[in-house]
């Protein structure tokens, strides 16, 4: 590997966690499309900020940039206090006209600006090694890699000093505000977090696909655990071998690493959708057969036990009433039946079916709940 | 009874996921009632209407409607759904909301002419909305939002009626105009079936009554079911008896 | 007006003025249904979705023929969209995540597969990333015939179902219980909305197709009632944006037109928020301050009316500030409501006086109160 390969990988490496921590939090509040509106939205801010101080990896520049992304928010939250339209319809009008304002200035001053278009959709993650830090004429790595550490390192301090806060105002914003803790300045300041990410991450991945890096690691996680520890860790690793996989894989294909992170990314959400332990597909369709044959037989106790003692006792217990009345085919019933049988909840006497104490004892539990 | 119950539920089992919902309910509704479905918040009261109505697939059990599944029955049965999960800014009139109450009849790709726009003219005018025919709905209080979705129902003419809490958060005036419209209902033949949630107005404005948590608690007429005893085993120890014997719920 | 003279004599530019309308207006009309259904960003998982299906339709094929490409990128944003819905079906993963997750990946997968054409050295794969931001000036007739047949389709099938439609749109349960297949209904139109879609990505682009998709119906939305009107309306409106946004673009240089229809469209949203009748921002402003003058000028009138039988004579004058001091900040609106109804007058400078038809109303107000 040479020394810009494993310089471009930690850059990488850097903007996915960076992505990632935030994202956590946008996933569990139900604003990830919030980050897709910022990232767009970013881009006249950084247009109009690199005009003045020329430098894509400049603090200022971020800082300038970033506070479009808390202006979209703002427009956002106020088309959609007008009640004239809906938060959904509110985004979607907001970001396409702010990106539509960049990408003209970016095409009419294209002489000007080192920008392309290319660069707004792929991120210049090949050449960021090119563009060096030097502090007192010593050279002390990419420019990219100090940006990124400092926004990965603020975001960690953030997290890290609000994750109280963080946490209540995620969950139970209505106790987070009874408690005195602000939620809507948690909110802003989460906001604010996301548009400085998405700056710093934009130089490296482009506009759209930040938002792969900022979703679909922590989607996948959310689908791993329980637990926000857990699921920020999670996150975190998930998205820096999205950025890893996806890096090498650009390598073997020859194409767009930008793009390569986010189908790397889109890989890992999908084998959590499929193969999570719990909250997987494929374990989701073993225990929904399962549930199936253990509901049925509850439902059969429970169908006895109802009538239990009736004048139509007799009646219902048949095994063929069951057939007609619980809508159950033949085989199916008989399967239930069987496996009821086998778990000591009914006893078959002479065609008609009788509930056992234990099996009794499973029907009130189950009524009662 | 010999008659053919105008609903007859039996064994439905209702389950969301692993939750179960309903638990292997019985219910026969006799023709010509009006019936309140009562039980408390969860109890199931919205998932037995939405199931007799095919709205949702039982784990287990058979619904049928005068006799037959419904199916092929639907055209005897007439829905006034929560008024709350309709969005009432959608760009449309009062007249319009009420004439799709002509669909079913219509069927496919046809499109309502001159005498649905009547029917629906006629049935406003049973709930007393005749002048706010043309109004955008968003433009309705709550009581006129419900009266329209009580329109939209008798134009249906249908000889079942399921109701799902139509006397939630209406006027005093809107209520009364509601019950005697139930009471018109039942005096024409009509079966209704009410989600109800106000246990002080059941002896009163119904006759037969259902008391649902789950399971089915009791079901009959009003004077036989309406007992202390049933609503404890409905609402657990929620009920607190007033000195006159009525009941009320206890939050 | 040159650009009028060459839409009748320029066939290029007819041909994009054709394209941008035909677009503008399927992506309108059904578009209403999307803002309606608050559906919105779905389209733009869609649009998004749709750029892989266009690179490997011609990675496949080798061919650009319009039909094919619009084909890809009909079958890989519905197959985008419908993960979006197995997504939020069966895990606990929300709409807003599955949707971003959707429409960043297959950009992304798009995005590599578009590097990987370019690099292979073929004259015929350029052009593809026009799909990116659109280029009108691309169009050609055999485009636009797609475009029409296409879009002719989606209008023809919500012209049929309009009924249907308006019921799944409203009140779906309803419909399933009138025995309407509300699930197909969901499906079909879902479709239609893609279609709607890919019809314009050639013009607008994938990026920003989706601002086709919301603002026209948004926009149209504040100015009618009516579904049928707002139907009407926002064709309307997509047609205006595209073909103006196209023309601009195709008529200056380093205009991409995709920005540029978008940008059209976001006047027609501003103008329709700030003006529509009733429900704009602008009527709603004066609707307040007549409420808050109307309000002013009765605890002014009074107040003036007070402070008078303070001092036996009821035509005695009183500085503003007096007044002001119990009515409050707002007396100079309330005032001069009264002085244009006639019922106080300026005395001087800034003392006013009730007028006997002033005095006749405070009576009355007062007597009706007690």
């Amino acid at each position: 590997m040479t020394a810009p390969q494993l310089e471009i990988q930690a850059i990488a490496a850097l903007v996915a966690a960076a992505c990632a921590l935030p994202g956590v939090f946008l996933v569990l509040r139900r604003m990830a499309l919030i980050s897709d509106a910022i990232s767009h939205a970013l881009l006249p801010g950084i247009v109009l900020a690199f005009f003045l101080v020329e430098d894509l990896t400049s603090p200022l520049l971020v800082v300038g940039a970033a506070s479009t992304g808390l202006v979209t928010v703002l427009l956002v939250e106020l088309l959609k206090r007008t009640e004239l339209v809906r938060e959904d319809a509110a985004i979607g009008l907001v970001f396409p006209v702010l990106f539509s304002i960049g990408v003209i200035l970016i095409t009419r001053f294209a002489g000007d600006v080192h920008l392309d278009v290319d660069a707004v959709l792929l991120g210049e993650l090949a050449f960021a090694p090119f563009d060096r830090f030097v502090v007192a004429g010593y050279d002390v790595g990419p420019s990219a890699l100090w940006l990124m550490s400092g926004i990965l390192a603020l975001n960690v301090t953030f997290i890290v000093l609000l994750y109280k806060e963080l946490k209540l105002a995620t969950f139970d914003a209505a106790l987070a505000t009874a408690l005195g803790l602000s939620p809507a300045l948690v909110h802003y300041g989460l906001m604010a977090l996301v548009s400085v990410t998405a700056v710093g991450a934009f130089d490296a991945v482009g506009s759209i696909l930040v938002v792969a890096l900022m979703i679909a690691p922590p989607a996948a996680a959310y689908l791993l655990t329980d637990r926000l520890p857990v699921m920020l860790g999670l996150a975190t690793l998930l998205g820096v071998g999205s950025a890893l996989g996806g890096y090498w894989l650009a390598h073997w294909l020859d194409a767009s690493i930008a793009g390569s992170m986010a189908g790397a990314a889109g890989i890992a959400f999908a084998l959590a959708f499929l193969l999570a332990p719990e909250r997987g597909l494929v374990s989701l369709a073993r225990r929904r057969l399962r549930q199936r044959w253990e509901f049925a037989q509850g439902a059969l106790a429970i169908h006895l036990m109802q009538h239990e003692g009736s004048p139509e006792a007799a009646e219902e217990s048949r095994i063929e009433h069951l057939n007609r009345h619980l809508r159950w085919d033949p085989d199916f019933a008989a399967r239930v039946v069987r496996g009821a049988q086998r778990r000591g909840l009914v006893a078959r006497v002479d065609g008609s079916l009788a509930l056992t104490d234990r099996g009794r004892a499973v029907a009130r539990e189950l009524v009662v709940r | 009874m010999s008659e053919t119950p105008a609903i007859e539920v039996s064994d439905l089992t209702v389950a969301y996921g692993a939750t179960p919902v309903l638990w292997d309910v019985d219910l026969t509704v006799p023709p010509g009632v009006l019936m309140a479905i009562v039980g408390p918040n969860g109890a199931g009261k919205t998932t037995l209407i939405k199931a007799i109505l095919g709205l949702i697939r039982p784990a287990a059990g058979r619904v049928l409607v005068q006799g037959r599944p419904y199916d092929v029955q639907r055209r005897l049965v007439a829905y006034v759904p929560q008024r709350r999960t309709v969005d009432w800014d959608f760009p449309t009139s009062v007249l319009d909301v009420v004439t799709m109450g002509r669909y079913g009849a219509l069927g496919w790709i046809r499109r309502p002419g001159r005498r649905d726009r009547r029917l629906a003219l006629e049935a406003l005018e049973q709930v007393g909305m005749t002048e706010l025919a043309h109004r955008q709905i968003s433009q309705l209080s709550g009581g006129q939002q419900q009266r329209v979705f009580l329109a939209r129902a008798l134009v249906q003419d249908a000889s079942v009626y399921l109701m799902d809490e139509p006397f939630a958060g209406v006027d005093a005036t809107t209520e009364r105009a509601i019950v005697h419209l139930l009471r018109r209902l039942r005096e024409t033949g009509r079966t209704v079936v009410v989600v109800h949630h106000d246990l002080q107005t059941v002896e009163e404005y119904f006759d037969w009554a259902t008391l649902l948590n789950v399971r089915r608690i009791a079901s009959g007429p009003v004077d036989e079911v309406f007992t202390e005893q049933n609503l404890r085993l409905t609402y657990g120890g929620r009920v607190a008896f007033l000195a006159e014997g009525r009941s009320a719920v206890v939050p | 007006m040159s650009i009028v003279r060459d839409l009748f004599t320029d066939h290029t530019l007819r041909t994009v003025a054709l394209g941008a309308a035909t677009l503008g207006i399927v992506a309108g009309a059904l578009g209403s249904f999307a803002v309606l259904r608050r559906q919105s960003l779905l389209g733009d998982a869609t649009s998004h979705a749709a750029l892989p299906g266009i690179a490997l339709a011609f990675l496949v094929s080798g061919s650009k023929a319009p039909l094919t490409l619009v084909l890809g990128a009909a079958v890989a944003g519905w197959i985008g969209t419908l993960l979006v819905m197995a997504v939020v079906r069966t895990t606990r993963v929300k709409y807003d995540s599955a949707l971003g997750i959707v429409l960043s990946v297959f950009f992304g997968v798009g995005l590599v597969l578009l590097t990987i054409i370019q690099k292979r050295a073929d004259a015929a794969q350029a052009g593809l990333d026009r799909f990116l931001f659109g280029q009108a000036a691309s169009l050609l007739e055999r485009d636009l015939i797609t475009m029409a047949a296409l879009g002719g389709i989606a209008l023809a099938a919500t012209v049929l179902l309009w009924k249907e439609f308006k019921l799944l749109t409203f009140d779906p349960d309803f419909g399933a219980s009138l025995g309407f297949a509300v699930r197909r209904l969901d499906v079909l139109l879902t479709a239609l909305l893609v279609i709607a879609i890919v019809v314009g990505l050639q013009t607008v682009g994938v990026v920003l197709m989706s601002a086709m998709v919301v603002a026209p119906g948004a926009a149209a939305r504040q100015w009618t009632d009516r579904l049928g009107v707002m139907v009407v309306l926002a064709a309307a409106f997509g047609a205006l944006a595209g073909v103006s946004g196209a023309l601009v673009s195709s008529e200056a240089s380093r205009m991409p037109t995709g920005p540029t229809i978008v940008l059209a469209a976001g006047v027609v949203v501003i103008v329709s928020l700030f003006l529509a009748p009733r429900r704009g921002l602008v009527w709603r402003w004066l609707a307040d301050y007549r409420n808050r003058r109307r309000l002013g000028a009765g605890v002014a009138l009074v107040d003036l009316y007070r402070l008078a039988e303070q001092h036996d004579t009821l035509r005695h004058a009183h500085e503003e500030a007096a007044i002001a001091a119990t009515a409050g900040a707002r007396v100079r609106h309330g005032l001069e409501e009264l002085a244009e109804r006639g019922w106080a007058e300026r005395v001087d400078g800034d003392a006013w006086a009730l007028t006997p038809a002033g005095r006749a109303e405070a009576e009355r107000r007062l007597g009706g109160t007690g």
